[in-house]
């Protein structure tokens, strides 16, 4: 199975690298952007073969690894690899 | 005294901590391995500073997950005092030994220079040093500084007077208090350093190491470790 792990900044926090972004947007020209957040894409290959326990045990690994939850948020997609 | 520093692949700040402490205690820290599964008694453990696994994912959450690490949590949370400097303040907030986390700095840019901190508590092992409302001079040299946390921890930290140093100028007012420019990287309240609720574990962005012997140019750091070794004998 494959795991797409995506971490994003939860709303409300600051978002430094994010608005940089947006701004070199504006400077290029690119007029209707209204707000960027930036975050990070992790792909897994896994062992397990059962959807739900994948699921289970990537999400395990977001809170004691992959995202810190203080500041992030994340989402698990769990596709046949 | 005994005391223990934590080497990680890529600390760097290691050596300046043993050579304070040394100085300090007048006995050498042992340095420990962060594959090291259990740490010995001591009375003292820092975590320096540095780029741990290059900062790898975010600063600090390699370092928080190694084996060492669970002995240092464990000690911690025994009373065992632990002192983290810079990454080392990052990797305590990502083992949970204290809250928030040290995001980019809201310029986006490495700050490397001196900056002034003002003592916020002085009655704690670490702070005994430093009168409260003192100002001292120490370098910051970080990526990842800008503190941040919840409304509701920001509230308990500064209630709970756990705020141990906020980055002033040199007339010791903050941003707020007119200090324009004094915080280098955005820091929440311009927080520079916070205690655990036990007063046990401080974690501070700046260097006190850094600045702790004639030679390097000022002294403001050394207190810190002639309090620590005073309290802790």
């Amino acid at each position: 199975m494959k795991a797409k792990v995506h971490v994003t900044l939860k709303p409300g926090v600051l978002d430094p690298q994010g608005k940089a972004v947006l701004h070199a947007l504006e400077a290029l020209g690119f007029g209707g952007v209204d707000g960027v957040r930036q975050g990070k894409f992790i792909e897994l290959d896994l062992k397990e073969s059962d959807p739900k326990k994948a699921e289970a045990e990537v999400e395990d690994m977001c809170k004691k690894l992959l995202a810190n939850t203080v500041i992030e948020d994340y989402r698990v997609d769990i596709s046949e690899g | 005294m005994k005391a223990a520093v934590i080497v990680f692949p890529g600390s760097n700040c290691d050596r300046d901590v043993q050579v304070v402490l040394r100085e300090s205690m007048g006995s050498e820290p042992l340095m420990v391995w962060h594959g090291d599964a259990t740490l010995a008694d001591v009375d003292l453990i820092v975590v320096p500073g540095g780029f741990s696994y290059g900062d790898y994912l975010r600063s600090g959450a390699m370092a928080a997950q190694s084996p060492v690490m669970k002995d240092v949590v464990a000690k911690a949370k025994k009373g065992v005092p632990v002192l983290g400097i810079c990454n080392g303040f990052q990797v305590l907030t990502e083992c949970g030994l204290l809250p928030g986390v040290l995001m980019p700095n809201a310029g986006l840019k490495f700050v490397c220079k001196d900056i002034h901190l003002r003592t916020e508590a002085a009655d704690t092992p670490f702070t005994q040093g430093y009168d409260k409302g003192q100002v001292i001079r120490v370098p910051v040299a970080h990526h990842d500084g800008n503190y941040f946390t919840d409304d509701d921890t920001l509230k308990r930290l500064n209630d709970e007077n756990r705020v141990a140093f906020r980055y002033v100028n040199a007339d010791g007012q903050t941003s707020k208090e007119g200090g324009n420019g004094a915080n280098p990287n955005g820091s929440m309240d311009d927080i520079a350093g916070i205690f655990s609720a036990a007063r046990t574990v401080l974690g501070l962005m700046p260097h006190p190491e850094r600045l702790s012997d004639p030679a390097m140019g000022g002294t403001d750091g050394r207190p810190m470790f002639d309090g620590l070794v005073q309290a802790l004998g």
